[in-house]
């Protein structure tokens, strides 16, 4: 089964209106900056992204909210981002905020058959309303769910055209978690090499969860806060 | 009182040899820069990075290489990364020795509100929530006021709660207290402040026992 495609293009393709993306990436840090780039040519709109963060004004998902591609965000934190306040406060955008533990679970328990965990972040606070709590050990948790997607976007550093994955430093993020939690998952990786030149012993996505693969370009890499010391 | 850096330096005082420690955006991040000579503290950074060193310099940059205030950072020896899922199994599962967070508010049964303001531009919470849930200790960095001069030490919080019953200890810049099933007990004064000071700014429970010293910076 061939999983290599060309192009961000290629990749993205099947994708429609209305669907459901998880977009990995911390900030501008490791998000898949290609498919991101042909998602906005595509113009596919009505979009649920679940993505740790909305990217800034003018890059990252913040490309695809200028073109109002995006219906909903579901994130932790949404901050440094103009144009989507402006679309929150008018209504034009539904977001949900998740505690980023909660949020990565939510991927996680996707990607490993389990329905459903308990969890202590936001016991007691809004993000509980309306839902199931339990005591464990004389603590209290919240029932959360898995994420459903239909597609899950990453990037990675390293793949193999089997589509074994690896990543680079915290670029890797929520990358890993949402590889294993599409139902159909792209990746795009700066390397795309052939069976047997990635060592087994430092796979961080076993191909089995992987159903496409390219090799992304021109990666921009934008840094948010560049802190340098004088050395 | 204390500025910002003095209120970081105080909190340092609280780190131990061997300690795991999360270090919250704003002044809590500044405790980094004193500690102690010859003592072993592994920041944990929660987007996936344990062991987290210095602001790198300029030759050494690397736009995959951040901290969770998206700053860039770099590794030490010993540094391991990490995905999103294990770096909040390390939190949930209670491995980080201390948590260090700011406030706007904090209640007298240790409860905190710090992610969200009631008709302003909601950001969200991050990894605050899951923090406040699950660290053996949190120590919370903050000004005793507001702008307006209202105490943010109080009987109830009125900003929407991050976690309930969460907060040890409360460093400000008038200084330390620990959060008991009693209240706010009053514990280190900063340089030039009183206990009536301290008294006037705290709408909470205050216990004030004995003579309050005060602190050793």
């Amino acid at each position: 089964m061939n999983k290599v495609v060309e192009n961000a293009d290629q990749a993205v393709a099947s994708i429609s209106d209305n669907a459901v993306l998880m977009l990995g990436g911390f900030g501008l840090c490791g998000i898949p900056e290609n498919s991101i780039s042909a998602l906005v040519r595509k113009g596919v709109k009505g979009l649920t992204c679940i993505s740790n963060n909305a990217g800034v004004d003018d890059f990252g998902i913040g490309l695809m909210l200028q073109g109002k591609q995006v219906k909903k965000m579901v994130s932790s934190y949404v901050g440094e981002n103009a144009e989507f306040e402006r679309q929150l406060l008018s209504g034009e955008l539904e977001v949900e905020l998740i505690p980023q533990g909660t949020l990565a679970e939510r991927c996680r328990a996707a990607g490993a058959g389990v329905p459903a965990f308990f969890t202590p972040a936001g016991y007691g606070t809004e993000v509980a309303e309306g839902k199931e709590t339990r005591e464990f050990n004389g603590k209290m948790y919240l029932l959360e769910h898995a994420f459903d997607p239909d597609f899950a976007i990453v990037k990675a550093w390293k793949g193999d055209t089997d589509g074994n994955l690896i990543f680079k430093a915290t670029a890797r993020n929520f990358n890993p978690l949402m590889a294993m939690a599409g139902k159909h998952t792209i990746a795009e990786v700066e390397e795309l090499v052939e069976p047997g030149e990635l060592d087994p012993n430092f796979i961080h996505v076993p191909g089995i969860f992987v159903n496409t693969i390219f090799k992304g370009t021109d990666y921009e890499k934008r840094i948010e806060q560049r802190t340098v010391s004088a050395g | 009182m204390l500025d910002k850096n003095g209120i970081a330096k105080r909190i340092a005082q609280e780190l131990q040899d061997g300690y795991y420690v999360n270090l919250g955006i704003g002044v809590p991040t500044l405790v980094a820069n004193y500690i102690p000579e010859g003592m072993s503290v592994t920041l944990q950074s929660e987007n996936g990075l344990l062991g987290m060193g210095p602001f790198p310099t300029e030759a050494e940059v690397d736009a995959d290489l951040i901290n969770a205030g998206k700053q860039t950072v770099t590794t030490l020896p010993g540094s391991a990364f990490f995905d999103s899922a294990t770096s909040f199994s390390m939190i949930r599962s209670g491995r980080v020795d201390l948590t260090v967070l700011g406030a706007m508010e904090v209640n007298d049964r240790g409860d905190i509100a710090n992610w969200k303001i009631p008709g302003k531009m909601v950001k969200g919470m991050g990894g605050a929530m899951d923090l406040v849930a699950s660290a053996k200790n949190i120590i919370v960095a903050m000004m005793h006021t507001n702008k307006a001069g209202q105490s943010k030490l109080l009987k109830e919080c009125t900003l929407p709660i991050t976690g309930l019953n969460c907060v040890k200890k409360v460093v400000t810049n008038l200084c330390v207290m620990d959060i008991t099933n009693r209240g706010f007990e009053l514990r280190e004064l900063a340089p030039g402040v009183t206990v009536e000071m301290v008294k006037e700014a705290t709408e909470g429970r205050l216990v004030v026992e004995g003579n309050i010293p005060t602190m050793n910076l």
